[in-house]
């Protein structure tokens, strides 16, 4: 499934995130995959993603320009289907 | 950031591997003529259980993934289990690489109920005639029992590693099907000039037709066969091939030595490349961190010579441990560079009355056959 | 090089900076796998 702004997702309870100097590499036991998260603030929101009922929720209270809504959608979705995260 | 950005800081590297290769002995049952590590006899300063143990505690609190254990034959260490045990027991998972000899029924059961356990089985021929003259002779028939017993006991997707050398180059397509037939992995790497490979490799290296033999195989195969970066060299023919396409070592890769040296990568096991001890102040962190080789390593380096060839974009220059162990200058060319600028190098090198090729500062291969056979 | 040839340039410049980082913003790549499986050699 293709995730939206209104869907709600978090990060997956296998997976380890280790901070960067570039954001933060995220690394999921289960199926060894290993994601870089290349912006700080990619690292913030999927961080957050759990708290927040949706992902719009989550860029919005990350204070995410609403122009970069786009790319953060391709970005959670590729994360999605590397199962880095998980809908809810 | 556009993916040569992230090579870009990639090279500048990061705050801790992302995966580290860790010899655990020089002790080995076989003497391969290749071998990167020179390994065969025990050395007396070899880390013990307890130390193996803060270096993984070390490790795991840098948050490294993953490490890549190796030897010698890291079976023969009675605490083998116990250090993998402890490993993955601190979400450290754990790759080896092991020659087969002590996987029988019983510890490829063992194996086979951990988690977040790779194995990697090496093996140079599909044959014993092919594959015997490189690792010793038996070697074949061990790696292939360990790969049964593996099968036995459901271990799932091990890996069949292979070190690409002019005398197995046309049996790539029979690994890939030795590998489907036990439903494992291949994996090829490239032959280095390092160790005991310094005295082989003028004899087992790929001629540069074969060399764009295994750049078409890969270039057909790439997807399903781990190379661990190791052919970059090659891109230089033509399209690159899967993968990042740069040197990791000392930027997101390095090795730790059995006595606890760390050196930039498996490869460069030489004074010129070791970056410090786990045991010095502030511990593999600050060595990784701060050490003055790996931080020279992690700035722009020059396309040196190679500058003014086209083709550097591709292959980068080739591979530091293949120059430097042929003699070579690190800015130039590879010694197996696809245009040929080192061959030539080579050849004018090899001509010099003074070349002297670096050996590498630790050796622990067992007296020479000879000397047993006298013995007999 | 003369006064009004150097405000061309900074003209050009900047508009070329603003194109590309409204498309930065459009195409911004986030994410991007790599392959630890195949990393870190040992034979």
């Amino acid at each position: 499934m293709t995730l939206t702004l209104s869907s709600a997702c978090a990060l997956h309870p296998q997976v380890a995130l280790r901070p960067e100097p570039f954001g933060a590499l995220a690394y999921h036991y289960g199926n060894r995959r290993l994601v870089f998260l290349k912006h700080p603030d990619v690292v913030r929101v999927v961080r957050e993603l759990g708290d927040h009922p949706s992902i719009a929720h989550t860029l919005r209270a990350c204070g995410i320009a609403t122009e970069r809504d786009a790319s953060f959608l391709q970005a959670l979705n590729q994360l999605t289907k590397s199962e880095i995260l998980r809908v809810c | 950031m556009s993916a040569s950005q992230l090579v870009t800081q990639l090279k500048r590297g990061l705050d801790a591997p992302i995966c580290l290769t860790w010899e655990l002995t020089y002790a080995c049952n076989l003497q391969c003529v290749h071998c990167l590590s020179s390994s065969g006899q025990r050395d007396d300063r070899e880390l013990t259980t307890e130390q193996a143990f803060a270096v993984l505690d070390e490790l795991r609190d840098l948050q490294v993934f993953y490490i890549n254990i190796g030897g010698g034959e890291p079976m023969i260490r009675r605490d083998f289990f116990d250090i993998i045990e402890y490993s993955i027991a601190n979400d450290i998972g754990v790759k080896f690489s092991t020659n087969g000899a002590f996987i029988d029924e019983k510890n490829a059961q063992r194996l086979a109920a951990m988690d977040y356990l790779d194995i990697q089985i090496s093996l140079d021929g599909v044959d014993a005639i092919t594959n015997d003259p490189v690792r010793g002779v038996g070697s074949y028939d061990i790696a292939r029992r360990a790969m049964d017993n593996l099968k036995a006991a459901n271990f799932g997707p091990f890996k069949i590693s292979v070190v690409v050398t002019r005398h197995n180059v046309d049996q790539l397509d029979e690994f890939k099907a030795l590998a489907d037939s036990y439903g494992a992995q291949l994996r090829i790497t490239r032959l280095r000039p390092s160790g005991r490979g310094v005295d082989s490799w003028n004899d087992l290296h790929p001629t540069n037709e074969q060399q764009v033999q295994i750049y078409n195989w890969l270039l057909a195969h790439g997807e399903n066969v781990l190379t661990g970066d190791s052919f970059f060299h090659l891109n230089a023919i033509g399209e690159a091939l899967p993968g990042l396409n740069m040197c990791g070592a000392g930027r997101v890769v390095c090795l730790i030595d059995p006595i606890g040296d760390v050196y930039a990568c498996p490869f460069v096991l030489h004074d010129q490349f070791k970056a410090g001890n786990v045991h010095d102040a502030g511990g593999f962190t600050s060595v990784w961190r701060d050490s003055e080789l790996f931080t020279s390593l992690r700035e722009p380096e020059s396309a040196g010579a190679c500058a003014s060839c086209g083709n550097y974009d591709s292959c980068q220059g080739g591979c530091m441990a293949a120059k430097f162990f042929t003699g070579l200058p690190l800015d130039g060319p590879d010694p197996e560079c696809v245009i040929g600028h080192g061959e030539a190098l080579l050849a004018e090198r090899q001509a010099s009355p003074v070349s002297i090729t670096p050996k590498p500062s630790k050796d622990h291969s067992k007296p020479a056959r000879s000397a047993l056979s006298v013995v007999s | 090089m003369s006064p009004v040839a150097v405000a061309t340039a900074e003209t050009a410049s900047q508009e070329t900076l603003e194109t590309a980082s409204e498309v930065l913003v459009l195409e911004e790549l986030l994410v991007e796998e790599i392959s630890i499986d195949g990393m870190c050699g040992v034979y």
